[in-house]
Parts: structure tokens; sequence; C-alpha cells
């Protein structure tokens, strides 16, 4: 009976897991949750909602808040965390525990957001957290004089060796919650003695519990207030009158919570963590920083690394993706030869197929890049990159962060785009996904080696260097100006008005947790498969059905070709010739008069359609209706226009190294008789895939990463007019130089 | 004097903010009138500046480090 009413008591119970950025807080909500974790977005907004069941418990849901050093909101993270916490999302009510995981080797500063959350009025469990880190940093915690001192219930625990876990699961089901702590410290007079009266006046829109912080709250940021304008006019009048009154005695009302609260926490610090080691002496952590930000050695670990990663993302994935594609290719043909009907096993081969395909390509450079990312921001090597990189990255409006995404993307632009996560800064974040897919990734080489293999001469600049070298590298190159440039023009005109200071912590080295790094694998490659991967496939299928519709018939003239070849056979058969040659011949024949339809098809369905509707558009880039429809169809995947431009050149299966298709582009003719390809319209094209945003693989991802198709639509357009721009006056200006 | 007139390991006392709205993020992380900061080092190319502010190591920009008066403690 006693045990039902305690089921009673938690039944429905949310708790709130809200903390630091680096204090374990991820690793805490694995260890409640398991993999009962769900995944999605705050309504409208980039900022990611992790809700989960506390294990071994169908009653408690857990929602991990994104890491937050304060309650008042700056950034869009810990406004959703805030608005959570005072019950103010649609849908979601204030929860009814919150848990404040804290680093206790950075007790001060991670008190800070705890004395916070207490003036919300729910109750609190404090996790001390890394209390291995903080006993060999020579701190000792005295941990029930803190929690007289705070008046809330106190975990101690290392999350990262399971220890504490149980206590803290066992006070979390408890059905009695703990009692609210009371306020501790004390705001400057001047400020406190005009907060009653702002605080009646939200009597009825506020409950009693949360009136004083969301007073504090208005009294300080416009942000906040702002909410208030329509709901509470007269709230909102005489908050802002309370604030010129303030500035009249000149009091720092601004500052006056920071102050009030450390003027509390840092007497209370002193006295409840107790070092007894020589605060000077040098930590492992400040020696190992001493080498890896050192002036010379820091930049050349941090190449080093950046190299090892490039190198992994390149090559060591292609293995895995090799399998894939032939994985993919083997279903094929099995579908194909179980699957009576053509229509159906089209479908299903070249639409659904390729389309799961599409989407389980990128799983391998996905995993690899998160390992290393996993690696580098569970160690604390993270911030240290960013510490390093930021100067430079500055000067063109991002931060030191930004270096890894960007240079993710030479890879892929997926994984690139998803890695952007790691910014902590809104802005940096969005400008980064912005111009990510500028850098020149992987699917574009087999571009750049086709076309430049057709077109460019050999030979050698300065004896040195082979054109075609310099080619592929200007490839790079243009792409990478461009992201940085683009980068420049997006901090200094489209986000002007953001503050872009830097504040970033540079945590204690720790020693990497292969689980944390996996589950964070698992949790992005999942991420991407479910999110992004839906829009991919519907793409591919929507790709695959314009490239086969509308069916039309053969002109007759095939079927003409077609018996011809057949009497042909029966006529050397019937006159005693080699019946064996004579088979191989008719087999190659009929091969040749399938790939012939295949490129009589195309021609004639939409996406041949809609190459020859954007030749007038494309004309004066030097591209014919075969490159538009080419251009076109490798909006899949860029490496894609090779098979399109095989399929129209009547190649059959063909890859960027086919002799026969390279001929074929140099041999093909306009009426007039002038080539359709000049080295010009080669390095035209060439320009264009490098700006071009050919590939709906990014957009879906960009779509998922900022939660709206704003972005990705004006990506989408920068790119190509970008593209389009430089393509016009590279072959307009070669055709005036007679370069054509 | 600004904290940027410190030299690598020296250690002082923050008088204010010579400004007059300072970066709250940079107050809520601790750098406040009264608080004893460290410069611990420059980034190797110069920028940013890595601080060690009640017990932790935070980083900041020159631009933002340049608006922090301060105090030597020694004398």
């Amino acid at each position: 009976m006693q045990l039902e009413t305690e089921r009673q008591g938690v039944s429905g119970r949310r708790i709130a897991l809200i903390g630091n950025p680096n204090v374990g807080k991820t690793t805490v909500f694995n260890l409640l949750t398991g993999m009962r974790q769900k995944v999605g977005n705050y309504p409208g907004v980039t900022v990611e909602r992790k809700v989960g069941r506390l294990s071994g418990e169908d009653q408690i849901d857990i929602i991990d808040l994104p890491g937050s050093y304060s309650l008042s909101p700056k950034s869009l993270d810990e406004r959703i965390a805030y608005d959570v916490l005072m019950g103010r999302l649609p849908g979601e009510e204030a929860p009814d525990l919150v848990v404040c995981v804290v680093d206790a080797s950075n007790l001060e500063r991670n008190l800070y957001l705890v004395t916070q959350v207490i003036d919300l009025g729910l109750p609190v469990i404090l996790a001390l957290n890394m209390t291995d880190a903080a006993e060999s940093a020579g701190v000792q915690i005295d941990v029930a004089l803190l929690k007289e001192r705070l008046g809330v219930p106190i975990v101690s625990m290392v999350a990262s060796k399971n220890e504490g876990l149980g206590k803290l699961k066992y006070l979390m089901r408890q059905a009695k919650l703990p009692a609210r702590a009371e306020r501790h410290w004390s705001i400057m007079p001047v400020v406190d003695e005009k907060l009653p009266a702002l605080m009646a006046l939200l009597s009825e829109e506020v409950q009693e519990k949360g009136r004083f912080i969301e007073t504090l709250q208005c009294l300080t940021s416009d942000l906040m207030l702002n909410v208030w304008k329509d709901r509470s006019p007269e709230f909102y009048a005489a908050i802002l009158e309370a604030r010129e009154q303030l500035e009249q005695v000149k009091a720092p009302y601004l500052q006056a919570e920071i102050i009030g609260r450390y003027a509390w926490l840092g007497p209370i610090t002193a006295e409840v963590a107790k070092r007894h080691k020589d605060p000077s002496e040098r930590s492992l952590s400040d020696r190992i920083d001493a080498i890896v930000t050192h002036r010379i050695a820091g930049p050349l670990l941090f190449g080093l690394l950046l190299l090892v990663i490039f190198q992994a993302v390149f090559s060591w994935a292609t293995p895995a993706m090799d399998a894939i594609e032939n994985g993919v290719v083997a279903l094929g043909i099995v579908v194909r030869s179980n699957v009576a009907s053509p229509w159906l096993s089209d479908l299903l081969v070249d639409g659904v197929i390729a389309g799961v395909g599409n989407v389980t390509i990128f799983l391998p450079q996905i995993l690899l890049l998160f390992f290393f990312l996993g690696l580098m921001e569970d160690t604390g090597y993270m911030a240290r990159s960013a510490f390093i990189m930021d100067r430079l990255m500055n000067r063109v409006g991002l931060s030191g962060g930004s270096v890894v995404p960007l240079l993710s993307s030479f890879a892929c632009a997926i994984p690139g785009i998803m890695a952007a996560r790691t910014l902590a800064n809104p802005r940096d974040r969005l400008i980064t996904i912005m111009v990510a897919p500028l850098m020149s990734c992987s699917a574009r080489l087999p571009v750049y080696t086709l076309f430049i293999a057709a077109f460019l001469p050999t030979g050698t600049v300065l004896g040195l260097f082979s054109y075609q070298g310099v080619a592929m590298f200007s490839m790079y190159l243009l792409g990478t100006v461009l992201s940085f440039f683009a980068a420049w023009v997006l901090s200094r005109f489209v986000f002007k008005g953001d503050s872009s200071f830097f504040a970033m912590e540079l945590p204690p080295y720790r020693r990497p947790r292969l689980r944390q790094i996996f589950w964070r694998m698992i949790d992005r490659a999942k991420a991407f498969v479910v999110r992004a991967g839906k829009i991919i496939f519907w793409m591919s299928i929507l790709l695959w059905f314009m490239a086969r519709y509308p069916s039309v018939e053969l002109d007759p003239s095939f079927e003409a070709r077609r018996s011809s070849v057949q009497e042909t056979y029966e006529a050397s058969v019937a006159a005693g010739g080699n019946g064996e040659a004579a088979a191989l011949i008719l087999e190659a024949s009929i091969q040749q008069l399938d790939i012939d339809a295949a490129g009589y098809r195309i021609e004639r369905s939409f996406i041949g359609m809609l190459g020859h509707g954007l030749e007038p558009v494309m004309r004066p880039l030097g591209f014919d209706w075969k490159i538009s429809a080419g251009i076109v169809s490798a909006f899949v995947a860029r490496e894609v226009i090779i098979s399109a431009l095989a399929t129209i050149y009547s190649v059959g299966d063909s890859d960027e190294n086919s002799p026969i298709l390279r001929e074929k582009l140099k041999a093909d003719r306009y009426p007039d008789g002038s080539p359709v390809y000049t080295p010009l319209v080669a390095v035209s094209l060439l320009v264009f895939f490098v700006l071009a945003l050919q590939c709906m693989s990014t957009l879906a991802i960009a779509r998922r990463e900022t939660n709206t198709w704003k972005w990705p639509a004006v990506m989408w357009l920068y790119m190509t007019g970008l593209a389009y721009l430089f393509s016009l006056v590279i072959y307009q200006g070669g055709m005036a130089l007679g370069l054509g | 004097m600004t904290i940027l007139d410190l030299k690598p390991g020296q250690v002082s006392r923050v008088v204010n903010w010579s400004t007059q709205n300072p970066p709250a993020r940079l107050l809520e992380l601790g750098i406040l009138p009264g608080t004893e900061i460290e410069l611990v080092r420059y980034a190797p190319l110069g920028d940013p500046i890595d601080l060690k502010v009640r017990g932790y190591h935070l980083s900041i920009r020159k631009s933002e480090a340049a608006l922090v008066t301060i105090e030597d403690i020694n004398s």
C-alpha cells in the first residue's frame, strides 16, 4: 500500500538536468537514461531538445537542458533553458525537480548558476560531479557544510566512473521532493528596494516563486522585458521607470545581480573548498598546455592532427564507402533478377535502393569525423584548437572553433556542417554552416578529374608543376578563398548586429572516455539518417522519376536497327560463318542499341526537357543542353554528372577515368561544326562546380541543423548565384579575349 | 593598467571595467571588481589570451581584456 502511494508520487514526474558546459552533464544524462532518449528540436529554433526516461522507471522523464553558464539568457540555448524551467514553453509545464550538475574542481563559477536555479523556487538536487578531478587538483570539499549553506541535497559523484549514480537515482525517485531552498544572497539595497513594487505587478501573471528572478531578468535585459510589452504594459512601464531612476543615481543595476551572487559565493566557496596544495603549483593540465598552446609546437601539433583527421575522413572512409556502393549495386542486381515487372524493378533499384545508398554512403565519413571530434572535445583539446586559430579566423568574422568544421568540409560538407555544433556562439555556427559547402568536397573530385584530364593541356609550369595539377589546386583554392570571403560578407553585413565577443573556457585535460565518444558517434549518425536521410531519400526518388519519365516510344529507327543486326547475325550463321563470333557481335550491337536508347530516352525525359529549357540561360556560360541536363541530375550528388553525361552520350557505364567518355566529349560538335567542349567551356564548368550548391544532401542537413528552410534556401541561392556569375565572367571574358 | 599590461604568469586584482556596459557574460564568468586574475599566456598568434580566474582557465580576446583595469597586488 505504501509502495503504491510512493509510485503515485513520482508518476509523471519531470526532472530537468542543467549545468555549465563541460561538467559532464551529458554523461550523467546518458547514464540516467541509457539509450532511451528522444532527440528533437524545440519548436522553431535550432536548439536541440533531449528527453529520456530514467532507466528502470516508466514514470520519470528527464529533460537535458542545453549547457548554460547563467539563466540570464544571452544565447538561444540559455533562453530555452530559462523558459523550460519557468514553464513558459507551449505544451511544457515547469519541471517538478531540477538536478544541477556542477564541476567540483571549479566550484565557485558553477555555483553561480545553482544560486539562480534555487531562486526559481523549484526543488533542487545538486550533483557534485568530478570530485576525483577536484581531489587531484588538491581541493577538499566539505559536502556537509556546502549542503547546509545552500540548503539543497547533494550527491558527490564521478559520472565518468559511474560513481554516485545510484544515490542520485535514489533521490530522484523519492516520492517526497526536497524542500525549496531559501535565497541567501542579497542584492545591493538601491536595487533591492525597488523590487517588491515591481514584483507585485506580476502577481497575476507569474507564480510567486518565479517572480523575483523574472523581475530581475527584466530589469537587466531588454530581451526579457519585451515579452511583457503587450502582456503587462504596466509592468513594462514600471521597469523602464525603475531603470531610469537607477541610472540617475548611477547605480550599477545591470551588474547588481552578478555582484550580489558572487559576493555571497566567494566566501562560501573559500570556506567549503579547502586547498591543500600550493595554488601556484602547476597542475598536469597546465604543463600540457605549455606545450599544446606553445607558440611553435602548438600550431604544429594542431596541423598534424588536422592532417590525420583529413586523411581519415578522406581515405580511411573509402573502403567502407566502396563497400556500401558495391552492396547497393549487388542488391540492385538481385532485385532486378527477382522482380519481373521492369517498371517495379526500376523503381526499386534506381529509385529506392539508390536512395538508401545515397543516405548510407555518408555514414563512414560522419562516424570517423565524429570519432575525432569526440576525442578532441572529450580531452579538452577542442577549446585549445579554437584558442590557437581564433586570431586567424577572427579576421574574416569567424572564431577559432570554425576551423575543424570548415576543414572537414573538404571531405564532405555533411559531416562538416554537423561539426559546426561544437561552436557555442549561434552566429559563428550559422556563418560556418553557410560557408562550409564552398570548400571543395570529395564529390567534386571526380568532376574535376574528368574535365581537367580531358580538356586541359599536359605540360608544366616552370618545368615543375603540371598544368593539370595547378588547375586542380586552383579549384580548391577558389572554393576556400570564396568561403572566407562569404564569411566576411555575412559577418559584416548580415549578422552585423549580433555580438561576436569571445569567452571560452579552457577546461582541464581529461582522459577520453571511449564509451562517451561512441555514444556521440551513434547519436550524430542517427540524427543524420533520421532527419536528413528522409529528405535525401525522397529527393533521390524524385530525381529518378525525372530521369525516367515521361516514358516515350522509341523512334522506329531503333526497331529497324534491332531487326537489321538480328538479320546480319542470322545471315552470317546461315552462311556458315563463325557462330560464336557472330553471337558476340550481336550481343555487342544490342548492348550499344540499349545504350543509345537510354540516351534517346533521357533527352526526352523531364531532366532532358529541363536541360533543353535551361539551355538559353546556360548558353552564356558555354553550356549546351546536355551539360545543363547533367547539372540538373548532379543535384543528387555532384559526381552523378559523369554517369548522366555517359548516359546522354551513350557510353554506358563510365567513371571519370573512362577514355571513351573523354573522347566522346571532345568529339561533340554543335550543328555549325564548332566543338561543344573547348578548354574554356571546361574551365567554366569546373568553376561552376566549385561554387554551385549541387547537392541535395547538403541542403537537407542544413535544413536539419538550422531547423528552417530559410538558410538552406539562402545558401542555394547565393552559391548558385556566385557560380553563375563566375562562370559567366570566365566564359564571356575568355571569348572576348579570343580564347574560345 | 589593464590586463594587457601583465606579463605571462603575473597575478593582479581587477579594479573595474573601463566601460559603461561591460559584456555581462564576462561578469557572470567571474571577472568582477576585486577578482584575482592571472594572465597565463597569449595564444600562439598573440590573440586571444588565457586567464586564470576563480580557479579555472578562461580565454578572452585582447579587445575585451583591454577594458579591464587592474591593480598590482604585490605592492
